[in-house]
C-alpha cells in the first residue's frame, strides 16, 4: 500500500471529528455544570422550544404543526413580541421515538432554558415527556386531540379532550339512528383508551359494539381487518387509526363497494392533511369529528388560512392540530403578557380564563384542568379534499378530561 | 489488542480512563449531559456483549434488543411497583383498564428477583435459544435473521399487551430507584458512577474471557467450526456460553438504562435499535472490545450532537458518517488505531509480527 491513501484516511477522519466538534460547539453555551432549570427573562429574546417529530413515521403530521407554531411566533414577533422581546424558537427532533422526546425535552429545559415547549402529537410522546416537565416544573403546550383521563399541572392541552370530540361524534351517530358500531384503531394508548370510553357510552345509550380491532402503528396489512368489519355488518365504523394504516384501510374499504352514506366511517385522527395524503377519492362521503376545519367560517380563520398559504405555499392545507398549535402559541403569549413574566408558576396562574379569538372561534383556558373550551364540529369529507361542517355544538364545550359529568363514564378513570 | 502495549501500560490506561469517567466527567458536565453520558455507557455495555458474540464468536446477533428489553422491563416493572406502593397498580394499568396485578408482575416486586432477573432472564433465554439454534448448526445469515425475527416478535408482543406491558408507551415516569429520588442530582451522579463501574467490570470480564483458553476455542469456532468439532470440542456449548454472556450484558445494560432515562418502551427493543447496536460495534471495530466501547460512545454522541445542531437534517449526516467510516476505515475506529500503530510507531521489521487472531480471521463471513 502506498503512502497517499493512508494520508487521505487520516485526513478524512480528522474532517469528521472536526465536523462533530463543530456541531457540538455553539450548542453548549448556557449548559453550565449543575444546569439552571428556571426560565429567565434575561437577554433580548424569549426562547421557546418546538419539539415535534421531524423524522420518522409521525413527521408528515407533526411538521405541519411545527409550521403553524412558527407562523404564530412570526406573527407575534411582527407585532413586537411578548413583554417587548422577540420570541426565539428552538427546534428539536422527537424522531417519532418516545424516549427521544423525553431526552430532547430535558435538553430544551436545562440547556436552552426555554420559557415553554410546544410539542408532541402521539399520546405516547406526551406520556414520555410528562415526567420531564413535572420534575423540572417547566411548561408543555400539547396541541393535539387525545384520549383524556390526564391532567398534569405542567401541561396545557389545546387539542380536544374526549368530551369535545369523541362524545359529540358518538352523539351524532346516535342522532342518525346508528346502532351497531365497529371500532378500529391503532394499537396504542389513545385508541385503546378512547375505545374503552366509547364502549361505556354505547352501553349507556343502547348502542351495540359489533367488533373491536387493533393494528400496530405503521402496519398496512388491513385486508383481514376490513373483511371482519364487512362481515360484522355495522351501521357505522368508529376509526381511531393513526398514520399510514389509514391509507391502506380506506383504500381497502373502498374496494368493498359499501357506500359511505350507508355505513360511514367516523375518523378522529384524519384531518385535511391526511385526506390530501390518502387521496380524497377514497374518503369522500365519510365523516370526521374535530373542532376546526379549513372551511370553518370565522374572520380569524380566513386570515389564518391566508397567512399560512402565504408563508408555506398555496397547495398547503390547514387542519385541526395545526390550528391547535397556532392557538397554543397565542395563548401562551397572552398568558405571559398578563403575568408580566415568563416564570412558570406565574404564567400558569395568569393563564386561567384567558380568551383568544382563534380560527375555530373563541377559546378560553379552563384554569383547573388546563384544557381549553372548544367547539365540537362533525364534518363531511368532500371530493375536493376539504371538510365541511354538517353538525356542531352550540358554542364552546367546557373541557371534562375525566368525563366527570357523564354518568356512563363512572369507573373509567 | 491495545496496540501491542505492555500489560502495565494497559492497566495504567484503563485506570486513567476510569479516572476520567468517574472523577473528571461528573465535575465537568451538567447533570443533563452526565445523564446522557450514562446512557451512552449503558449502550457501551451492550456493545461489549455484541463484540464477544460477533467479533469473537462469529455470531451476528441482531437480537440484542430482545435481551436489552428483558433486562429493562425487569427493572422497569420493579421500579413501577415500588413507586405504586404495595397493593396499588402502576399508573398505566389504571388507564388500560387492568384491575388486578397480573401474575407475571408479582415476582418483580422483590428487588432480588428483579435485579438478578434482569441479567439471568436474558441469559437463560439466550441459552435456551442457543441450544435450539446452534445444535441445528444454524449460523451466518440464518442466525442473524432468526434473532431479528425474535426481536420483532418480542416488540409486537409488548405493543399488543398494553395492560401488562404498557403497550407502545412502555413503562414511563420512573422517578425513584431503590427509594432514592432520581431527580436529585446527587443520586443521578451516584447512578452514573455505578454505570461506569459496571462497564468497567463488564469490560474486564469480557477481556478475561477472550484471553482465556475458552476464548481461543471460541475464536477457533468462529474461524473454522468444523475443525474445532473434529478436535473433540462441542461448538454448540462454546457458542451458547458466549451468546448467553452477551445476552446477560445486554440485560444488565437494560436494567441500568431504565433508572437513567426513566423509560423503557418497545421502541428501544425492536429491529431498528438492534441493528443500531451492531452498527456501534462495526464502526468501533469488532473483535477488539475497546472498539465496541468507543463505537457505542461515538455513534451515540454523534447522534445527540448532530440532532441538536441540525434538527431537520441530522439523519443525513449520521448516514454520511456511517458510510464514510465504513468506506475509509472498514475495520472501524480501532482499525484506524492499529493502522496508525503499524505505520508510525513500529520499526519496519515489526511488520512481520504474527497475525495471531488478527486481520483475515475477522473477515470470515458472518
Amino acid at each position: 500500500m502506498t503512502e497517499a491513501p493512508k494520508r487521505k484516511r487520516l485526513w478524512l477522519s480528522t474532517v469528521m471529528v472536526v465536523m462533530l466538534l463543530g456541531a457540538a460547539c455553539g450548542q453548549e453555551a448556557g449548559d453550565t455544570p449543575g444546569g439552571g432549570t428556571t426560565a429567565t427573562d434575561e437577554g433580548d429574546t424569549i426562547k421557546v422550544g418546538l419539539l415535534h417529530s421531524l423524522s420518522g413515521t409521525m413527521a408528515i403530521s407533526e411538521v405541519t404543526v411545527r409550521d403553524a407554531e412558527l407562523l404564530a411566533i412570526e406573527q407575534i414577533n411582527a407585532k413586537g413580541g411578548v413583554l417587548g422581546k422577540q420570541i426565539e424558537p428552538i427546534e428539536e427532533d422527537g424522531a417519532s421515538d418516545w424516549p427521544t422526546f423525553a431526552e430532547k425535552a430535558q435538553k430544551l429545559i436545562s440547556v436552552d432554558n426555554v420559557a415553554a415547549v410546544f410539542g408532541g402529537w402521539t399520546s405516547a410522546s406526551r406520556k414520555a415527556m410528562l415526567p420531564v416537565f413535572e420534575k423540572n416544573k417547566a411548561l408543555l403546550w400539547y396541541p393535539v386531540q387525545y384520549e383524556g383521563l390526564e391532567q398534569s399541572p405542567y401541561i396545557f392541552y389545546t387539542g380536544a379532550t374526549t368530551n369535545q370530540q369523541i362524545v359529540p361524534g358518538l352523539d351524532y351517530l346516535k342522532s342518525q339512528g346508528k346502532k351497531k358500531i365497529f371500532l378500529v384503531g391503532s394499537d396504542y394508548v389513545f385508541p385503546r383508551t378512547a375505545n374503552k370510553e366509547i364502549k361505556a357510552y354505547a352501553e349507556a345509550n343502547d348502542m351495540q359494539i359489533v367488533g373491536e380491532e387493533y393494528i400496530p402503528l405503521g402496519n398496512q396489512e388491513v385486508a383481514t381487518l376490513v373483511n371482519k368489519v364487512v362481515a360484522a355488518q355495522p351501521d357505522a365504523i368508529f376509526n381511531t387509526l393513526n398514520g399510514d394504516t389509514n391509507t391502506a384501510f380506506f383504500k381497502e374499504y373502498k374496494t368493498k363497494g359499501i357506500a359511505p352514506e350507508t355505513v360511514p366511517i367516523v375518523s378522529v385522527s384524519v384531518a385535511e392533511e391526511e385526506v390530501r395524503a390518502i387521496g380524497p377519492e377514497f374518503l369522500a362521503g365519510h365523516l370526521v369529528a374535530w373542532n376546526y376545519y379549513q372551511t370553518t367560517d370565522t374572520p380569524e380563520n380566513t386570515a389564518f388560512v391566508a397567512a399560512f398559504k402565504d408563508k408555506y405555499g398555496d397547495d398547503k392545507v390547514t387542519s385541526d392540530p395545526m390550528e391547535a398549535g397556532y392557538v397554543a402559541v397565542n395563548l401562551w403569549a397572552a398568558a405571559v403578557e398578563k403575568a408580566g413574566t415568563t416564570e412558570v408558576e406565574a404564567v400558569k396562574e395568569a393563564a386561567a380564563g384567558i380568551e383568544f379569538d382563534a380560527p375555530e372561534g373563541k377559546v378560553t383556558i379552563d384554569g383547573p384542568t388546563q384544557h381549553i373550551y372548544k367547539t365540537a364540529r362533525i364534518g363531511l369529507i368532500g371530493a375536493d379534499g376539504l371538510i365541511t361542517q354538517i353538525s356542531g355544538s352550540e358554542g364552546p364545550i367546557a373541557p371534562d378530561p375525566y368525563l366527570k359529568s357523564y354518568d356512563w363514564a363512572e369507573g373509567l378513570s | 489488542m491495545g496496540g501491542g502495549l505492555t500489560p502495565w501500560k494497559r492497566r495504567a490506561i484503563f485506570l486513567a480512563v476510569g479516572f476520567v469517567f468517574i472523577v473528571v466527567a461528573p465535575a465537568a458536565l451538567s447533570t443533563f449531559r452526565l445523564a446522557l453520558l450514562g446512557k451512552y455507557l449503558c449502550f457501551a455495555i451492550i456493545a461489549v456483549g455484541i463484540d464477544l458474540a460477533w467479533g469473537y464468536g462469529g455470531m451476528l446477533t441482531i437480537g440484542q434488543g430482545l435481551f436489552f428489553g428483558l433486562g429493562g422491563y425487569s427493572m422497569g416493572m420493579f421500579l413501577k411497583l415500588q413507586e405504586a406502593g404495595p397493593g396499588n397498580l402502576p399508573d398505566f394499568m389504571t388507564w388500560s383498564g387492568v384491575e388486578a396485578l397480573p401474575a407475571m408482575w408479582k415476582p418483580f416486586s422483590n428487588p432480588v428477583v428483579a435485579l438478578t432477573g434482569a441479567v439471568l432472564i436474558p441469559m437463560t433465554v439466550a441459552a435456551a435459544l442457543g441450544a435450539l439454534i446452534f445444535r441445528r448448526r444454524v449460523r451466518g445469515a440464518y442466525f442473524a435473521i432468526l434473532t431479528q425475527a425474535l426481536t420483532l416478535a418480542f416488540a409486537i408482543l409488548l405493543v399488543g399487551q398494553q395492560g401488562i406491558t404498557g403497550g407502545t408507551n412502555g413503562l414511563t415516569n420512573v422517578t425513584t430507584f431503590m427509594g432514592y429520588d432520581l431527580n436529585d442530582p446527587i443520586n443521578q451522579r451516584s447512578l452514573y458512577v455505578l454505570i461506569v463501574l459496571c462497564l468497567g467490570a463488564v469490560y474486564l470480564l469480557a477481556r478475561q474471557v477472550v484471553e482465556s483458553r475458552y476464548g481461543r476455542v471460541l475464536m477457533a469456532v468462529r474461524d473454522r467450526e468444523d475443525r474445532v468439532r473434529f478436535l473433540g470440542y462441542n461448538p454448540t456449548t462454546i457458542k451458547i456460553i458466549a451468546f448467553s454472556i452477551s445476552a446477560g450484558m445486554a440485560g444488565l445494560a437494560g436494567a441500568l438504562f431504565v433508572p437513567v432515562v426513566g423509560i423503557i418502551s418497545p421502541a428501544l427493543v425492536g429491529i431498528v435499535p438492534s441493528i443500531e447496536m451492531v452498527i456501534w460495534v462495526a464502526l468501533g471495530g469488532r473483535g477488539t472490545l475497546i472498539g465496541a466501547v468507543v463505537g457505542a460512545l461515538l455513534v451515540n454522541y454523534a447522534k445527540t450532537t448532530l440532532s441538536e445542531a441540525y434538527p431537520s437534517g441530522w439523519l443525513y449526516f449520521q448516514g454520511l458518517l456511517f458510510v464514510v467510516v465504513m468506506a475509509f476505515a472498514p475495520k472501524g475506529v480501532a482499525g484506524l488505531w492499529k493502522m496508525y500503530n503499524e505505520r508510525f510507531r513500529r520499526p519496519k521489521s515489526a511488520a512481520s509480527e504474527p497475525v495471531g487472531h488478527g486481520a483475515e480471521a475477522l473477515d470470515v463471513p458472518v
